[in-house]
């Protein structure tokens, strides 16, 4: 790797981070030039669990690639499993019953709490604090209870299907939901009083690893980092998909560009998450969850179809090329942390090092979504 | 609004077709089929437009029209066995394709810009200068096809082993 000519004058030093280290949440290597406490170059070292997801793709027919969807991104499964079945449904001409399409709302901003409850735990970790990672994972635990009532899964999810969902919910889960979301109200305005509103914490967030809006474009970047970097941006809103034009939420947006921003934009998403799920949970019309008409073997027309989805970090898009036949011809798989991650070379230039790793927190990393 | 905007200002870029696309059908808005050599310059356009990058890719065209030609070929065997006098023309040489998607953050506006390039020597000048998110990406469709991106600041393998010479994605990859 040291293949960079190091000018001796600068009295560099090179420091490898991970890619075993619990501040790089997963199998991530950085390699880093330092001038003392200052990063002069960092390079991240990617692929330490690559598994060819898009080949994968590539020697099974449509309908199996299902549990491959659900082990990209570990924290936000559902997501992935929706972005796939709009992609498909697209190119096939699958109809969703709307009743299969709540379902799908409500089990995926259930995941995406889940999600940021669990990064919330892990960036204040990252920056020294253990104490309130088991309080988030006390409130994700109840979530994975209900997720798994009703998907059997408690983290890689294959609950979807080509024009629906495979499982019906039931009046427990609903319940249980309404009273989950009542306990996280109450919770959140005590993370605010121990965690945000402290004084080591705010020094340490505030006017330190700023991305502007500009960098998140040339790179890329979407979700809480764009949002943090003063753009609205939403796929939710801008790309409007399934039912989610029928619920009133709004999309929170910092324009500080720091690390402080991207952590109060995934906080209020959260509560933005329990209004949609009320919402859905109110709404939630009766019928079939499975369309009547759905061809067996899926057979999309030849060429090309996108779709997108805003997952818990970002838009997550896929790129299908079918041949016409029941295999799929490419499966390009568009990650977003991917490009989180592709600007954090960049940025980190310059920075401290216990900066830098706050900085890294704050992007929300998951590796095996990153190597696929 | 954008998509008209984009329409007109890719004009100025020599392309070899511009397709408005069906959307809800397809995804996409804007398919944009351009030669390697005018590649940057219509990534330039984009980039002017304030259009950010959403991901590169590549497709193996090999065997992409065999499954439906086989069997399309034996009906006109059969319905026409006369006029096989004359011989068929040679096959085109096999080509690569490489996929650049480009969305907008203020209005929904998705572009795709395609390069075709012969499968022997698949070559392709590097947008890195134009978006540096674009490194990355460029990277894993070297790794994935063995595209070479010239110009591309560091080709070294993103996600396969770094001694890797293999390009697990081309059609003909036998494991």
């Amino acid at each position: 790797m040291s293949t960079t000519v190091i000018d001796h004058t600068l009295e560099t030093f090179e420091l490898n981070l991970g890619p075993q280290h619990p501040a790089t949440h997963g199998v991530l290597r950085v390699v880093l030039t330092m001038d003392g406490e200052y990063i002069v170059k960092a390079v991240p070292v990617l692929g330490y669990i690559h598994r060819m997801h898009e080949k994968m793709g590539e020697t099974r027919t449509w309908a199996q690639f299902w549990p491959n969807t659900g082990r990209l991104d570990y924290l936000g499964a559902l997501s992935y499993n929706h972005g796939y079945a709009l992609t498909v449904e697209r190119a096939a001409g699958i109809e969703v019953p709307e009743r299969a399409e709540y379902l799908r709302v409500i089990t995926v901003e259930m995941n995406r709490l889940a999600s940021h409850l669990l990064w919330f735990g892990a960036f204040v970790l990252d920056l020294g604090g253990f104490t309130p990672l088991l309080y988030a994972f006390d409130d994700r635990e109840i979530i994975l209870d209900l997720l798994e009532s009703v998907t059997g899964a408690r983290l890689t999810f294959c609950y979807f299907r080509f024009g629906g969902v495979y499982n019906d919910v039931d009046d427990s889960f609903l319940t249980g939901c309404i009273e989950f979301i009542k306990r996280l109200r109450s919770r959140i305005p005590m993370y605010h009083d121990l965690v945000t509103k402290n004084i080591i914490l705010r020094k340490r967030l505030e006017g330190i690893g700023i991305l502007s809006a500009e960098m998140c474009r040339k790179y890329g970047a979407t979700g809480p980092v764009l949002r943090g970097s003063g753009v609205n941006f939403d796929v939710r809103k801008h790309e409007p998909y399934s039912v989610y034009p029928e619920f009133d939420f709004d999309i929170p947006v910092y324009p500080e560009c720091d690390s402080m921003a991207r952590y109060m934009v995934r906080m209020d998403e959260m509560e933005q998450s329990m209004r949609i799920i009320e919402q859905a949970i109110a709404k939630l019309p009766d019928g079939p969850i499975m369309p009547k008409k759905k061809p067996k073997l899926i057979k999309p027309e030849k060429g090309d179809y996108y779709g997108n989805v805003e997952a818990a970090r970002g838009s997550f898009g896929m790129r299908v090329v079918s041949d016409g036949t029941n295999t799929p011809y490419r499966m390009k798989l568009r990650s977003p942390t991917f490009s989180n991650l592709s600007l954090f070379g960049e940025a980190a230039e310059g920075m401290i090092l216990a900066d830098a790793l706050a900085l890294m927190g704050s992007l929300d990393l998951v590796i095996p979504e990153i190597d696929r | 609004m954008i998509l008209e905007r984009i329409q007109n200002a890719i004009a100025s870029v020599e392309t070899i077709a511009v397709t408005a696309t069906d959307y809800p059908a397809k995804g996409y808005h804007l398919d944009i089929l351009v030669e390697p050599e005018q590649l940057v310059a219509a990534v330039e356009v984009l980039d002017k437009e304030g259009f950010f990058i959403e991901a590169i890719t590549g497709v193996d065209l090999l065997s992409f029209d065999k499954a439906r030609k086989k069997p399309v070929s034996k009906k006109t065997d059969d319905q026409a066995p006369a006029e096989e006098e004359t011989p068929p023309p040679p096959p085109p040489p096999p080509q690569m394709e490489v996929v650049y998607d480009f969305n907008h953050m203020e209005e929904l506006c998705r572009v795709t810009v395609r390069v075709r390039l012969l499968r022997q020597t698949p070559e392709v000048p590097t947008i890195s200068g134009v978006y540096p998110g674009a490194d990355w990406h460029e990277r894993e469709t070297h790794d994935f096809f063995g595209i070479k991106f010239t110009g591309h600041p560091y080709l070294v393998p993103l996600l396969l082993p770094e001694d890797a010479d293999f390009h697990p994605l081309l059609k003909d990859f036998k494991a």
